[in-house]
């Protein structure tokens, strides 16, 4: 059960610099881990975020195996017009999450 | 835990150990959370909830409150309503006495003998995601809420339980509860905060176990760290030193879900 929380202010004057959060649910299980009968724990961990705006890639960040479990990400970023964000999480095993927020530029 | 760490540990113990324990409770009024011995960053992370991982549980917790589960083809929706209404103070008032049972059972056991009893379902395992899930939820719709655990008198017995078990010295560092954190809860043990161990935030995510945990594992967390026999999760002694804990916050704002390091 993938669960997402996105932070995106609802509005923002033109020009102005917002900042996103996002927060994604993932063990990120780092692959170097043995159980306790020694046998190693298999990677599994989110391996990018991207984020586009209306249609445009504005933010990518590639994850690694050191990262701590339910990864916190923000940035900033220009309000320009209004419009949808969207973000998508890929991962090990298949894994794809997405989310949307929408923002109004005045 | 580390060779050095462990090293520590038993010095530090064997000087508590030798200081007298003083048995003198806390004043209400001096009375903290656990969150005033943070850092600032992990009290921010606490206080912002798009950056709190424990909503993420919270929010996995909403979905379960609302999924029909079991033979009986019910969701706790169904008998309770919307959670955010039905469910607000009632973590605040755990644990509580189950007269079935005859004694008190914490949120966990009261979780899952709804489960047993009116979803016709499998009890959720001890620590799992949607035990603590659910537990989370009903703890968050009392955020902000004074504890009032232990208000009802047919509890008394197991709050002076709870309490002999806080003050008795137990396992091969010999240590009570209380010797940490009634007596020495404004100092530190290795580089941490020893706290006062009010149970203000449960279930918390715990930055140490990149996952949320519950009361009973925290109390397991530290019964290990004095290398005692670690209660059983629901047993009777683990819901007798729960009730007190709640009971000596009593009054204290409800935190869930907190952040802890």
């Amino acid at each position: 059960m993938a669960s997402a929380l996105v932070n995106v202010p609802a509005k923002a004057k033109r020009g102005a610099v917002i900042e996103i959060k996002t927060l994604m649910s993932h063990i990120m299980e780092t692959g170097y881990r043995r159980t306790a009968a020694g046998e190693l724990v298999p990677r599994d961990i989110i391996t990018s975020l991207t984020c586009r705006f209306n249609g445009a890639e504005i933010f990518r960040a590639d994850l690694f195996p050191a990262i701590a479990a339910n990864p916190f990400l923000s940035f900033f970023t220009v309000a320009t017009e209004s419009g949808n964000f969207e973000f998508e999480w890929i991962g090990d095993n298949g894994f794809v999450a997405t989310a949307s927020a929408a923002i109004s530029v005045e | 835990m580390s060779g050095w760490r462990a090293i520590l540990a038993v010095a530090v113990a064997a000087v508590i150990a030798a200081l007298p324990a003083h048995a003198a409770e806390i004043p209400t009024d001096a009375r903290r959370s656990g969150t005033t011995f943070m850092s600032s960053e992990t009290k921010a992370m606490q206080d912002d909830d798009s950056a709190n991982p424990g909503m993420l549980s919270v929010l996995d917790g909403e979905a379960l409150w609302n999924a029909k589960a079991g033979d009986a083809g019910k969701a706790c929706a169904d008998c309770h309503g919307d959670g955010s209404v039905s469910m607000t103070g009632v973590a605040a008032r755990y644990p509580a006495l189950d007269p079935a049972l005859g004694r008190p059972v914490d949120l966990e056991g009261r979780i899952n003998l709804c489960r047993t009893r009116h979803q016709q379902a499998s009890p959720f395992g001890n620590e799992s995601r949607e035990l603590l899930a659910l537990s989370a939820f009903i703890g968050r719709q009392s955020r902000g809420q004074p504890i009032t655990a232990g208000d009802d008198p047919a509890l008394a017995p197991s709050v002076a339980r709870g309490h002999d078990l806080f003050m008795q010295r137990q396992g091969q560092l010999d240590l009570a509860c209380a010797n940490c954190h009634d007596d020495n809860w404004d100092k530190h043990l290795a580089g941490s905060a020893i706290t006062q161990g009010q149970p203000t935030g449960y279930p918390v995510y715990r930055l140490e176990w990149q996952s949320m945990g519950s009361l009973s594992r925290r109390i397991r967390g530290c019964m290990t760290g004095v290398r005692a026999q670690a209660y059983d999760f629901g047993s009777p002694d683990m819901v007798a030193l729960e009730l007190y804990l709640m009971s000596r916050a009593k009054g204290m704002a409800m935190e869930t879900p907190a952040v802890r390091p």
